[in-house]
């Protein structure tokens, strides 16, 4: 078995010379520091959309040559306006809740993945709140419902109630809305594919079916509508995150995806199809942050995945189907950042933490991160 | 408890072989770390129920592990001793509930950040066991047949890519009677090297006519039994307080009588069948899935010299608790779709069989089903080679076997 640092660097260099020759990219090592890579100041009307590449995908169905073409979106149309981290990596628990709730708090959460509980940590959310005195509404999580519902508020004495995220679990919303009559849209509510009957009773700060028409200005009856014409749970949350967005324009957003997890059924082409679905969606998102006025050129878009997948060389797990083992490949991702600022068509392949997440996001919109244990990315703050 | 303080009479609940493979071994068994031994007595607890292959595999670790020196099993294990392991683990009854104890070491080695610790634990013990205890190679050299695509009548993308940089890419093979050609592939080998549980037919549909000579798993024959698995499970999962350990826990204990298997004589496969479904993950609800686990698990513990796996179509995606319903119906099928997962499936199926004994010698031969290309994967094999020659099912054989 290869050293850890030596997997590492070979999925690096794999990734980097491939990223190199598809999209023109330079690589950030041979930059020099440039005044202008400092220009993202910390602004008061700056903002931040966070997407999780939900559910773990792997290097060979995205990044790596024989997976571009499951990626078109991020290949051609994001990274080349992108500053692009190689090798980002979880060392903590490998299970969706509890290491959505690592990235969020910056720190390596132990809660139990299946439990329901808040993060132990106090989130990027209540950091951002109680420095810079924000409302609630300014800050939200778009989440699938297995569990997610208490992803925006710590259990922290010092933090906790009244100082997170508001949110919103689509499905739930969607759930509400039609009543007696599922029958059309049991598809968007596909949920929880590694627990199948596994569903918490949900309780905290999610929107109330009445908030819809308030708060999302959508009635009822167009949420129906426009529910029918969507194919899945991710799709339905892409589609209330940019209502949100238009409605209620937050400066920090969080929206995890969830449908490639359906791998855990072991279908290969439904994990791929969770695949390409997640990286239109993504180019949706910057497609919405490009042209709403709220969000036009002042907002960075933050994309990475919770994690990766089992590798197909380590017999103890069984490839793309779980994310079980612990080894090198289901534990290094890669990480997306643009926005004003932000250098386009730049790789690193130096190692970054997952935890690193919440205090880069603190250097932007000017909090301190003070309980995480990451640090500031430098080349994007 | 620990290790050290195990007694015979502890073991009493164990099935008459298990018993007497552990007590055999006691004075071993109680100098091994926590960490460790519940691992080993996971599989001495399934002892009598195992396939030849690993009843073989597992007498020659405990073999290995008595012949050595205190001290040296000391330094074997000496990564397993480094990890800490929790006071309620210590006094969970992990003689009886291994598996259960292995689940919870797991979630206590994420949540104490030791799992890389235990890994390279596990890797260099694998490694010296591998290399103080050499394996014997196959009487035969292994050959595995995988046969994808099953109702698809077109598809306009390329197959076997992931296979193809391991042998012979053919296009234009003929093929006619393949399947059968196939099958009596098989049961030729069946006749000429008898052994239990040697050569495998696993069908991911209804299996077409074989030789009673080897040993056959049919998802479509299993259909009562996937059908009482579910009942169960809507069952367990009314309960109140039922949360997903609970269920695994309450799934793992299922027998094959509990399911309306359990027929004299058949206990061995019975309970490997029974493991499939409630140990699987997507096993009960998608036929790909549960052919490339079927596969997958076929090979890790039996090690057959010959194994045939046809993939057939599985049911269109739903919602995950009307995929698992009892009473969903008739099901519509998704057959490109299944093409993909078997694609993928040939590809472990190679992998998986490369992980076994005699791996150098192997071969492999995976067919569109119905079409007119396979690729071909052998010692004299030439790796990455494409051929458009005619050529029919026969003389693709005749070049790896």
């Amino acid at each position: 078995m290869k050293p850890f640092d030596q997997f590492g660097r070979d999925v690096s260099r794999s990734r980097r010379e491939f990223l190199r020759d598809a999209a023109g990219v330079t690589f950030g090592s041979t930059l020099l520091r440039s005044p202008l890579a400092r220009a993202a100041v910390v602004s008061k009307n700056r903002k931040v959309v966070v997407i999780t590449f939900g559910g773990g995908a792997r290097d060979q169905e995205t990044f790596a040559p024989e997976g571009q073409g499951n990626v078109p979106n991020m290949m051609r149309g994001l990274i080349p306006r992108a500053t692009f981290f190689t090798q980002v990596v979880n060392h903590g628990i490998l299970g969706h809740y509890v290491a959505t709730a690592s990235l969020a708090t910056g720190a390596y959460e132990t809660i139990n993945n299946f439990a329901g509980l808040p993060p132990e940590n106090p989130t990027v959310f209540e950091y951002y709140r109680k420095e810079l005195k924000r409302p609630s509404s300014d800050t939200w999580v778009v989440a699938p419902s297995n569990g997610f519902n208490h992803i925006g508020e710590s259990s922290h004495r010092s933090f906790g109630p009244g100082l997170g995220a508001r949110v919103i679990l689509p499905k739930h919303l969607l759930t509400a809305a039609m009543g007696s009559g599922p029958a059309d849209y049991q598809h968007l509510l596909r949920d929880n594919y590694e627990t199948p009957y596994y569903t918490p009773e949900l309780s905290g700060g999610e929107v109330e079916l009445e908030q819809l028409e308030n708060l999302l200005k959508l009635s009822v009856a167009d949420f129906k509508t426009h529910a029918r014409t969507l194919s899945s749970p991710d799709e339905l949350s892409v589609y209330i995150a940019k209502q949100l967005m238009r409605q209620v324009a937050p400066s920090l957003l969080w929206i995890t995806m969830h449908d490639i997890d359906i791998a855990h059924a072991g279908t290969y082409s439904l994990y791929v199809e969770g695949i390409r679905r997640t990286d239109q969606l993504c180019a949706e998102v910057w497609k919405t942050i490009e042209t709403e006025p709220e969000y036009s050129g002042k907002t960075t878009l933050l994309i990475l995945p919770d994690f990766g997948r089992d590798s197909d060389e380590d017999a103890g797990g069984n490839g793309f189907q779980h994310h079980r083992t612990g080894d090198p490949l289901s534990r290094t991702t890669w990480l997306i950042a643009m926005g004003p600022g932000i250098r386009e068509g730049v790789v690193y392949d130096r190692p970054v933490d997952s935890l690193d997440l919440v205090p880069t996001i603190g250097s932007m919109m000017g909090f301190s991160a003070s309980l995480s244990k990451g640090r500031p990315i430098t080349e994007i703050v | 408890m620990l290790p050290r303080e195990l007694k015979p009479e502890q073991f009493s609940s164990y099935p008459r072989e298990a018993k007497a493979l552990a007590v055999e071994n006691l004075a071993v068994l109680r100098e091994l770390p926590l960490s460790f031994i519940p691992s080993l007595l996971h599989e001495v607890i399934e002892f009598d129920y195992k396939f030849p292959a690993e009843r073989n595999a597992l007498e020659r670790e405990m073999a290995g592990l008595a012949h050595v020196s205190s001290a040296q099993r000391s330094e074997l294990m000496q990564g397993f001793s480094a990890i800490r392991v929790s006071a309620k683990l210590e006094q969970f009854d992990w003689v009886n509930f291994p598996g259960q104890f292995v689940e919870q070491l797991s979630a206590h080695l994420w949540t104490t950040h030791q799992l890389d610790t235990f890994r390279l634990a596990a890797t260099a013990y694998a490694d010296r066991m591998r290399a103080a205890v050499p394996v014997k190679a196959p009487p035969v050299p292994r050959l595995g047949i995988t046969v994808i695509g099953a109702g698809v009548e077109s598809y306009g993308e390329p197959l076997f890519r992931k296979l193809r940089p391991h042998g012979a890419y053919f296009s234009n093979i003929a093929p006619e009677n393949g399947l059968d050609i196939l099958l009596t592939a098989v049961a030729d080998r069946a006749k000429v090297h008898d052994s239990p549980y040697a050569h495998w037919y696993i069908d991911g549909g209804e299996s077409a006519a074989h030789s009673p000579s080897l040993t056959t798993i049919s998802y479509a024959a299993l259909e009562p039994v996937r059908a009482a698995l579910l009942r169960k499970m809507h069952a367990e999962i009314a309960k109140p307080g039922m949360g997903p350990e609970a269920l695994r826990t309450t799934m793992a204990q299922l027998r094959p009588v509990d399911l309306g298997l359990g027929a004299p004589g058949n206990d061995v496969l019975d309970r490997f069948q029974v493991k499939l479904l409630t140990e699987g993950s997507g096993t009960q609800i998608f036929s790909t899935s549960f052919t490339q686990w079927a596969a997958r698990e076929a090979l890790r513990r039996a090690e057959p010299t010959t194994l045939l796996v046809r993939f057939a179509p599985r049911q269109r995606q739903k919602p995950m608790n009307e995929l698992l319903s009892p009473d969903a119906g008739r099901a519509e099928l998704d057959v490109v779709g299944s093409l993909i997962d078997a694609d993928m499936g040939a590809y472990y199926n190679w992998l998986n069989q490369q992980r076994l004994p005699g791996a150098e010698t192997a071969a492999l031969l995976a067919w569109f089903e119905g079409h007119t290309s396979a690729v071909v994967i052998g010692p004299t094999v030439p790796r990455g080679t494409v051929s458009n020659k005619s050529t029919d099912m026969k003389q693709l054989l005749s070049w790896i076997v």
